[in-house]
């Protein structure tokens, strides 16, 4: 009774072999990074939310102007190269996972050494990037006095400006910015710091020969998903926090 | 290849082969009982830690309703055991919310999600659809062992000075996030939070494999629709906690966030003891959507199992095939799609939007649909069936009939209007108790007292089961019944005392008599508890003869009585047909694993 239909469709699903002919592993992770994009998808539109229930924000042309060893005003361009070393990680993590569908051991170590010193280069921007924006002061009105604030999760020195003793002053911002910008780009350094953890063991366990001992490189694969995840997430979290 | 070649990196090795020369593989203590790997045995550590945490939450269900039956009474003996939360044997009002607030949590999370659907999906997924393990056996450990871990902290919690957690099981912020808003919000929220946080892990662990080796692992001829509706029902379970639990662990690092480092997601404007706080700009309500979002999709990750349990169980007993499977299944995959779609009708008095609030009562009544198709399928399958009543049948029928009595008034709830007089009554209380609370721990008595003998080898005693269910199914209906008109009648949830308001003296004898009967049924749960552990070691054995004593058609049966790692001795039987094929052709049942024969009917 079975047509020629049914019988291709018995191969796919019928039992006794993966209907995806996918490992288990790679499912799992592919069902795992669905599970945390509903973590980051949580934080986001909460984020969009309460922003939208606000009157004003932070100008981010404004804010994220600065660069490091220099004075220059360059909005947005620290930013963007942060961003571009993560998708250049991504690019050499390609090429690490290619090189072990090649079985090539020298390639895969070469490559996962550079993603993990990319990995590495994004969290020092982001470190740096931080460590700017809390500790670098500006002049805030607050209540009739001028106060110096760097921006933290409870203070946000970027609120509009007022004419005071005849020049511009910023007054106090929305905190819910500095929690959402500290709260996500944070989660998102965190997964970050997971990823080169990962890509570390892997990285370690490719040099032990491991997986040229068992015919096959996909927990390299498998920590290549998680990579691309990460950096896919950045891209969400960049066009939230410091284009729209 | 067969399956496990392709899929593993390393064939499993089955142990306790018929090979001399494999004996020395002999497991440790710890490794087959403690650090087990097997699915089987992480089952019942899911099964025994959720009866602990049940017999916990249970009792402290019964210490509140002393409270609130016997309000102008003293309880010298809750003052030996509380110390100051209970001075003079009377309870301290924050005392009673963490006891309200722990009876919540604890239910809701430790005893019928992870008691349930840890033990069930774990034990059944494997061997039904012919599987040696779970996908990844390493992380299901890891799943139970970080469910341990919540367990301890929350159990932790219990003893800390301040007590643990008291904000409701919902724990709204801001009386959640403020420290010094009150004792409850101090470091036991701290401790539920990081409980919490410990549980989404396992949940997630868990999860992941259960979908995976569903997809991935059946034996050949498995096709997903000759999935046992036990199975289904475990998969849309996971699917559900995949995406759902992520979204509260969102919502529990915000509100951390608030607690300890001066955030304001969840707070504006807020005065508290005399001070204004720098809180700025936040919304509590915020957090309202995002915990209910889970909040929601939980309630049906607590029934499906039991639906699927119940389905099984039903048509085993009637010796009749399910009417409708794929009804079932249809059925199944609304719920789970709805269910992502109705969160906000826990929040019609939150100030929402009423016009955003008719969306949500919409779809909250279309749930109605599928359910009412699951209720009719169960039905249609009990009638005319040659009905068994063993212990089992009994609470799935049961389930059956709790169902529609608390799924009912969710119709008058689902409405914004009704719901503006209902919410936080007790007509909610009766309403959720009976439709997931108590439905859902028929499920789960209905799954131990069917599945049983499989997981242990023996039988439980049935005439103790009858009287566990007869003394549950009737208490259950005296408890909550009465609560409907308390509701109706506008008698607040969470209020410690009544006897203030003219309004609800009328209910004082009522409240005594609810709990009265609370205390007999809780003390009913003892029965099954020694039928439990007691038959462990001393129940009546199965014998090969009788390995599968309720004659059903699953693959379970046709592993040996105690089932070695890896559950079939040799090759993984192969699988031929659905799994309700009783009452064909003039034979009682044919196990999916037999030939369809050449005289055979073809459906």
């Amino acid at each position: 009774m079975e047509t020629a239909i049914a019988q291709t469709k018995t191969k796919m699903w019928a039992g006794g072999r993966s209907p995806f002919n996918v490992s288990y592993g790679k499912l799992m992770m592919w069902y795992f990074l669905i599970s945390d994009s509903f973590t980051f998808g949580a934080f986001l539109i909460s984020y969009g939310s309460i922003r939208f229930s606000l009157n004003n924000w932070v100008d981010h042309n404004y804010v994220f102007n600065k660069f490091p060893f220099t004075e220059a005003n360059l909005p947005l361009a620290f930013v963007s190269l942060m961003t571009f070393i993560l998708i250049m990680s991504s690019v050499t993590m390609v090429l690490a996972v290619h090189e072990g569908h090649k079985m090539n051991q020298k390639g895969v170590e070469k490559w996962l050494a550079l993603t993990i010193l990319g990995g590495l280069a994004f969290l020092s921007c982001q470190a740096w990037e931080w460590t700017h924006l809390i500790t670098h002061q500006h002049e805030v009105l607050v209540d009739g006095v001028l106060q110096h604030w760097g921006t933290t999760v409870s203070h946000n020195p970027w609120g509009p400006e007022v004419m005071y003793k005849g020049h511009m002053v910023a007054t106090p911002g929305p905190v819910a910015f500095g929690g959402y910008f500290f709260g996500i780009t944070g989660f998102h350094g965190f997964h970050v710091f997971s990823g080169v953890v990962i890509n570390s063991i892997m990285l370690i366990k490719t040099k032990k020969g491991d997986f040229s001992k068992r015919g096959h490189y996909e927990m390299v694969e498998k920590a290549g998903l998680y990579w691309h995840f990460v950096d896919l997430v950045w891209v969400f979290v960049f066009l939230c926090f410091y284009l729209i | 290849m067969s399956n496990e070649e392709i899929l593993h990196e390393k064939p499993l090795v089955v142990h306790e082969s018929d090979h001399a020369s494999h004996e020395h593989h002999k497991q440790s203590f710890i490794s087959k009982y403690i650090f087990s790997q097997d699915h089987k045995m992480i089952s019942r550590q899911f099964l025994v830690t959720g009866i602990i945490w049940a017999v916990i939450g249970g009792l402290f269900s019964v210490i509140f309703r002393l409270q609130l039956g016997f309000p102008d009474q003293t309880f010298p003996i809750l003052e030996d055991l509380f110390g100051h939360w209970a001075q003079g044997g009377r309870l301290d009002p924050e005392f009673y919310y963490a006891l309200v607030t722990m009876h919540g949590t604890i239910l809701v999370f430790f005893v019928l999600t992870a008691g349930l659907s840890g033990t069930f999906s774990n034990y059944l997924i494997p061997l039904q659809i012919g599987a040696r393990d779970m996908a990844s056996p390493f992380l299901n450990m890891l799943s139970y062992w970080f469910f341990f871990a919540a367990s301890i902290v929350m159990f932790s919690s219990l003893f800390l000075t301040t007590g643990p957690a008291s904000g409701g099981w919902t724990i709204y912020p801001p009386l959640s996030a403020l420290g010094d808003a009150m004792d409850g919000s101090k470091s036991g929220m701290d401790f539920w939070l990081a409980s919490m946080a410990l549980f989404i892990i396992s949940t997630l662990l868990g999860g992941l494999n259960y979908i995976t080796t569903i997809l991935n692992m059946r034996t050949k001829g498995m096709f997903m629709t000759r999935l046992p509706l036990t199975i289904w029902a475990f998969l849309f379970t996971a699917i559900l906690g995949v995406l759902t639990f992520p979204v509260l662990l969102s919502a529990v690092v915000l509100l951390l966030f608030d607690r300890h480092l001066g955030t304001s997601f969840y707070l504006s404007d807020i005065v508290i003891n005399g001070k204004i706080l720098p809180n700025q700009g936040g919304s509590p309500i915020l957090f309202q959507h995002l915990f209910w979002f889970l909040g929601h999709p939980e309630v049906y990750i607590i029934a499906l199992p039991a639906m699927g349990i119940t389905s099984e169980v039903i048509s085993t007993n009637s010796r009749k095939p399910i009417f409708g499977y794929m009804a079932m299944v249809g059925s199944f995959f609304a719920i789970a799609i709805l269910s992502f779609l109705v969160w906000a009708h826990h929040m019609f008095v939150s100030g929402l939007n009423p016009f955003l609030g008719s969306f949500f009562v919409l779809f909250t009544l279309l749930i109605a649909v599928p359910s009412a198709i699951k209720v009719f399928n169960w039905l249609t399958t009990l009638w005319k069936g040659n009905i068994h009543f063993t212990p089992a049948m009994l609470f799935a029928i049961g389930f059956v009939s709790l169902f529609i009595s608390g799924g009912l008034t969710g119709i008058w709830l689902g409405n914004s209007t009704l719901d503006l007089h209902l919410h936080d009554t007790y007509f909610v209380i009766a309403h959720f108790h009976l439709v997931m609370g108590v439905a859902s721990m028929f499920g789960m008595f209905a799954g131990i007292y069917h599945w049983y003998p499989k997981m242990f080898g023996r039988f439980m005693n049935n005439t103790l089961s009858y009287m566990h269910f007869w003394t549950t199914f009737i208490g259950a209906y005296l408890i909550f019944w009465p609560m409907h008109y308390e509701g109706l009648a506008g008698m607040p949830r969470r209020y410690y005392d009544f006897s203030n308001w003219e309004s609800f003296k009328m209910f004082a004898g009522l409240n005594t008599f609810i709990s009265i009967v609370a205390m007999i049924v809780f003390a009913a749960q003892f029965l099954f508890i020694f039928n439990f552990f007691y038959s462990i070691y001393k129940g009546r054995k199965l014998t090969e003869k009788n390995k599968n004593p309720w004659a059903g058609t699953t693959m379970e049966w046709t592993t040996p009585i105690h089932p070695p790692h890896g559950n079939w001795i040799g090759e993984i039987p192969e699988v031929y047909r659905w799994p309700y094929d009783y009452g064909k052709d003039g034979r009682d049942y044919i196990p999916q694993t037999e030939p369809i024969g050449a005289e055979e009917k073809q459906h």
